[in-house]
């Protein structure tokens, strides 16, 4: 059959700058450049080209520049290219659109529409370069009340405390499982949650014998497929998570197909290497709320009740009255995946089109959680769409205890957001399990990037604190006073429990 | 130990309140026992001892969760849901029935139960063995696996109901049917659907099986992988092995390891 879908992306080369070395060729994974030896000129074919920029960033001449293909179909607001495209490519293939990455459309972004506060004249600004500026953050349950003893003329805590962990600052890396992203990925993560003092999480593929070392900074999670759950696995994490939903995919299972169950991925999935690794859209032993505290109090069971356990659901319509269920079922932290959440293959249609923007959940969650006194029982992490420290300063301030960071970590070491993660092919070296281009992440510059990127957001994060007269990160939790919106509704504002700029 | 723990006393008795040791084997009576109670008692005795009996059992959870050690548990009476879920190498009897999630994420070890077993037996269990004397409920062995040299068994002597097998991935299934009257068929729907590894052995008609499943004759390779779990299953209940091997069975295997492949535009 004839295809009718036209490249997406046309490569120009500046013959004069390029000195045919090649690189282009072999850095690409799609097989667009190749040369041409009877004319000595490297050429290209453009319909391979994802627009992921490998080629551009290692060309030594800078021969290379990639276009949208500025030949357009007539414009029409309706029929836009990609709904066009999306039904052509689904009438030669029959099949359901993948894609990577978070949701790609620009109407849910709130963070854009927040402004934050600083103070003038009537309180004094703190600065962080000169005064000390907390970002440490302890994520688990806190009790309802301290009781305190006298000993020897010393107080001394009485109240027995929840496990917590303590992250350095309130940047988490979320869930990313090895098989969608390489070794080197999940090691530079858990080498640069180390360095930093936060946390790595191994999302639902299990976690690498060579990475139990730094098991005090890895979230371990728990989800349908259960793929390396084993007694060890549960031992070795500072924490464990059952993943209910994500905020890419809410309400649908996964697959990891066989041709990327390697002999390593086999290993730490637990499965052997060829089969596709399903995950059931829903754990099938977690119908009902009741039911998710049975899962919650067998795995404290199973790790003595040493570790926070959280419980991970992507934002949809009736996310507060679930996360009130998830903190009564004794969920020691939750995290809200929001719409924007990415991931490393869902159905472009789910991914575009379920569930809810993390901001209006995260005020909706925390404001119902406050109403009904359960605030303390559990800490709240966000995640899907967090792309700067002022999203983290606003998350915080909306009612958050921490964020959790996916893309920004990856784009951190290089990724380029060109959605085609469920290929397997990244030519990052990122997303994909095959052995010869995972080498392209070097894991000590990796985490050299990633360890970069705390730190620069951590000073961000203190400067903003320190203008709005604030020192330590606890005052800012829920602290929607510092906020205020611009150009939203009058719902809108009520949900996100914030006024309007100028009020 | 906490308060917890003083709690009345009922046969056997049980001077000290709830454990015996008495020629190696260490008996609990569990009584009004909290299960974290129970399971911090079985923690501790299961370094140090081969076998511990536990008395009156009433649907306590999660006995034997995350257990690690080579005991040999006796449970008297019901276990609750999650039992021995995440388990590391225990066996564990029980005399009685027991309720949901038995075995749920186990790694190794064995349970056998006299009686009959609740929903999810084996769920996403990866090794060891589970035989279950008499009927079990719904979605049994759903997405077991094996990997290396884990393989998981699991028997059911009676019956199962629908979605047994869904999404196995790997080990052995069988259902022996011995509940059943005769001639008639095992009432359960949408056997092995979403199955994409391991083998069901099924004795007795099945009346219903998922779209990914194909049925096949036993071969000689079959029978020799079978019967020995067959005969351990029976050492266990007293039943005659050569008997319920010239039952008629049916083998259960899945299409492809890859179900879905053509799901998605490439």
């Amino acid at each position: 059959m004839k295809s009718y879908i036209e490249p997406e992306f046309i490569i120009e080369r500046d013959n004069e700058r390029c000195t045919r070395c090649k690189v282009c060729v072999n850095q690409c994974t799609y097989d667009v450049h190749y040369y041409d030896p009877e004319d000595d000129i490297v050429r290209s074919r453009d319909e391979n080209c994802v627009n992921c920029h490998r080629c551009v960033v290692f060309c030594p001449t800078r021969a290379i520049t990639i276009k949208r293909n500025p030949t357009q179909y007539t414009e029409n607001w309706n029929w836009t290219r990609e709904a066009i495209m999306a039904v052509k490519k689904q009438a030669e293939t029959g099949g359901i659109i993948l894609t990577g990455m978070g949701c790609d459309k620009p109407y849910y972004t709130y963070w854009d529409r927040i402004l934050l506060n600083a103070s003038q004249v009537t309180n004094p600004s703190i600065d962080p370069l000169r005064e000390p500026m907390e970002l440490r953050t302890y994520l688990g349950a806190k009790p309802d009340k301290l009781e305190l003893d006298m000993e020897n003329g010393d107080v001394v805590l009485k109240t027995k405390l929840a496990p917590q962990l303590c992250a350095e600052t309130p940047i988490l890396f979320t869930a990313l499982s090895y098989g969608a992203i390489s070794f080197n990925v999940h090691l530079a993560l858990a080498r640069a949650a180390t360095e930093f003092g936060t946390f790595m999480n191994t999302g639902e593929g299990g976690l690498d014998k060579r990475l139990y070392k730094y098991g005090d900074h890895i979230i371990v999670q728990v989800a349908s497929g259960r793929f390396g759950v084993s007694p060890d696995y549960l031992d070795v994490g500072a924490a464990l998570e059952i993943k209910i939903g994500q905020g890419a995919k809410p309400g649908i299972g996964g697959h990891l197909p066989g041709e990327k169950v390697t002999e390593d991925i086999s290993r730490t999935r637990m499965i052997p290497t060829g089969t596709d690794a399903l995950s059931p859209a829903p754990q099938h032993d977690v119908y009902s709320i009741e039911d998710l505290r049975q899962l919650i109090y067998a795995l404290k069971e199973a790790t003595d009740y040493t570790k926070p356990v959280s419980v991970k659901i992507a934002a949809v319509h009736n996310s507060a009255a679930i996360a009130s269920g998830m903190v009564r079922a004794g969920a020691d932290i939750i995290v809200l995946d929001g719409v924007r959440g990415a991931t490393g293959a869902a159905p472009r249609v789910i991914r575009d089109n379920v569930g809810i923007p993390i901001e209006l959940a995260l005020a909706s969650v925390d404001q119902r959680l406050r109403d009904e006194g359960i605030r303390n029982k559990a800490s709240i992490i966000i995640s899907g769409g967090i792309r700067s420290s002022a999203d983290v300063v606003k998350a915080i301030a909306l009612g958050a205890d921490a964020v959790y960071i996916g893309t920004a970590a990856l784009v951190a070491i290089g990724c380029t957001v060109c959605q085609k993660c469920h290929t397997g092919k990244c030519p990052w070296g990122i997303a994909t399990s095959d052995p010869w281009i995972s080498k392209r992440v070097d894991p000590d510059i990796a985490a050299r990037r990633l360890v970069n990127l705390l730190r620069a957001w951590s000073l961000e994060i203190k400067e903003m604190m320190g203008g709005m007269g604030i020192n330590a990160i606890e005052s800012l939790r829920g602290n929607r006073e510092q906020l205020r919106g611009v150009g939203l509704t009058d719902t809108e504002l009520k949900i996100l429990g914030i006024k309007m700029a100028g009020e | 130990m906490d308060k917890r723990l003083s709690h009345k006393e009922q046969k056997p008795s049980n001077p000290l309140g709830s454990v015996v040791a008495n020629n190696g084997v260490v008996t609990i009576n569990a009584t009004d026992m909290h299960y974290r109670d129970l399971n911090l008692l079985l923690k501790s005795h299961s370094n140090t001892t081969k076998r511990i009996d536990i008395f009156n059992v009433y649907g306590q959870r999660y006995i034997g969760t995350g257990l690690k050690n080579n005991v040999e548990i006796h449970i008297y009476g019901t276990p609750g849901n999650d039992f021995a879920a995440f388990m590391d190498g225990p066996t564990i009897y029980v005399h009685g029935n027991a309720q949901d999630g038995v075995g749920n994420t186990m790694n190794s070890g064995k349970v056998v139960v006299y009686g009959r077993a609740g929903d999810i037996v084996g769920y996403a269990m990866r090794g060891g063995k589970i035989f279950i004397r008499d009927d079990a409920g719904y979605r049994v062995g759903i997405h077991m696996k094996e990997y290396g040299d884990q393989k998981p068994i699991l028997v059911v002597g009676g019956t199962a109901q629908d979605f047994l097998g869904e999404y196995m991935a790997g080990g052995i299934l069988v259902v022996l049917g011995l509940t059943l009257n005769n001639g008639e068929s095992h009432k359960a729907k949408f056997v092995g659907t979403g199955m994409h590894g391991g083998i069901i052995y099924v004795r007795g008609r099945v009346a219903h099986i998922g779209k990914e499943v194909k049925i096949m004759e036993l071969e000689k390779n079959d029978i020799a992988l079978l019967k020995p779990i067959i005969e351990e299953f029976c050492g266990y209940f007293n039943f005659d092995a050569n008997k319920i091997l010239t039952g008629e069975f049916k083998k259960l295997i899945p299409f492809s390891t890859r179900p879905y492949g053509r799901l998605y535009a490439q």
